[in-house]
């Protein structure tokens, strides 16, 4: 049996919810978007028989030799099968900020400021790290 | 080769993982890295990118759950997940500069040490608390849940806040560098170090995945080191392995199966590690 002590705060389930409904809409996309891609509906950016060449580089040395896009640049190319897939990978990323930019008002109407700032710091953290600002070196 | 074979290998391989994964009692990420990583020819840049996104996946699908039964803790959650998605960005930067063979030796020294703390490691169903330090108590970091093993409501503390944060730095870093998932290590912190009950520990850790890993997981997506005919195939053999590693649960010998996963860790870490030295190609 579950008593009002033993609930889930209202935060929790506000950030259940969203991470609940956000999750499966990125699973189902992903999947969706990877039987287009090898079913070779929409062309590729790198040939689906050629992926094997270049699969064994190193990350920068596969830019290099496909002048593949990094940070958010693959969105320009959603038209082509293999960066389809982007789509719901982002979301998938993504959902965890978008949580907590749904508790964040939760939070703050309880005055409990202490995860106010932890919340909105997270978000900063995270919007740095999917913001494509940060380099890593050449090699 | 046709390129068809590797990506139905990876599921099929996944598919084992994540049976094993769940009966063993490890994320999937931590057996997916190594074992990908040395067995397949894909490069281990794309292999960590993947493995975050696996882990990442597997926390997603398990968080709403673990939350509305309120054995996830938001409220110890949020500081940690705080310092270590912090920590795995860094780590994730650190781990694209350096050289594979750098990272396979690292990875496997990491796995080894992994495969003593598996072996060694003692867990606490409810771990004593004698007195929560400040910093806990300041956040509010408590709360009861319901065990229904002793039918009966369970409140629980914790203490040693403050040097559990410091170890989820390095844990944080360790999940970016080598794209793994860290359950292996955040569930001793929470529950051995700072005195959370198993169930709570277990389930937070798994919740916590889903912010460490997201912010490591960004780091290589934006290096351009996600591959779909990777990611996808793993996530979704995982995935399935790991609903039916749950069906088989409930008959499986969890002792004999654990040993099992100790062994396959033992098996890829020496393999990465010997891979890394240049000694096993």
């Amino acid at each position: 049996m579950t008593n009002e002590k033993t609930k889930a705060s209202e935060e929790q389930i506000a950030y259940a919810g969203v991470l609940n409904v956000g999750m499966w809409f990125g699973l189902f996309l992903l999947v969706v978007t990877f039987i287009v891609y090898i079913s070779g509906v929409l062309p590729s950016y790198v040939p689906i028989d050629d992926l094997p060449k270049y699969w064994t580089m190193r990350v920068h040395d596969f830019n290099v030799a496909l002048n593949a896009p990094t940070g958010w640049h693959w969105t320009a190319l959603v038209g082509k099968g293999d960066y389809l897939n982007f789509v719901g990978i982002a979301i998938l990323s993504g959902l965890t900020i978008l949580c907590y930019l749904v508790i964040l008002p939760i939070l703050f109407r309880k005055k409990v400021m202490a995860y106010v700032v932890i919340a909105i710091v997270e978000v900063l953290v995270l919007s740095l790290a999917a913001s494509g600002l940060l380099k890593v070196g050449g090699h | 080769m046709p390129w068809w074979v590797w990506p139905l290998s990876l599921f099929v391989v996944t598919f084992i993982l994540g049976i094993l994964a769940v009966l063993g009692g490890v994320g999937g990420g931590v057996l997916f890295v190594p074992i990908v990583g040395g067995f397949f020819p894909f490069n281990i840049d794309f292999v960590r990118g993947a493995g975050l996104l696996v882990a990442l996946a597997g926390a997603l699908a398990a968080g709403p759950g673990l939350l509305k039964r309120n054995l996830a803790s938001l409220r110890l959650a949020l500081p940690v997940a705080l310092i270590a998605s912090a920590a795995a960005i860094v780590g994730a930067m650190i781990g694209l500069a350096l050289k594979p063979n750098v990272v396979n030796t690292l990875l496997g020294a990491t796995i080894l040490f992994i495969v003593v703390i598996m072996a060694t490691a003692k867990k606490s169903d409810f771990p004593v608390v004698p007195k929560p330090d400040a910093l806990s108590q300041s956040l509010g970091i408590m709360g009861i849940y319901r065990e229904e093993s002793l039918g009966k409501d369970v409140e629980w503390n914790v203490h040693k806040t403050p040097l559990g944060l410091v170890l989820f730095i390095v844990i944080g870093v360790m999940a970016g560098m080598f794209g793994l998932g860290a359950g292996w290590a955040n569930v001793p912190v929470l529950n051995i170090l700072m005195g959370a009950p198993l169930k709570i520990s277990v389930a937070t850790s798994k919740f916590l995945l889903s912010i460490t890993d997201t912010s490591a997981a960004w780091v290589y997506l934006n290096q351009g080191a996600v591959l779909p005919m990777i990611v996808v195939p793993s996530l979704v053999g995982i995935m399935l392995g790991s609903i039916v590693g749950v069906k088989i649960l409930a008959k499986a010998k969890p002792k004999a199966i654990k040993w099992m996963v100790i062994g396959l860790l033992l098996f890829a870490g020496a393999r990465s590690l010997l891979k890394g030295l240049g000694i096993w190609k």
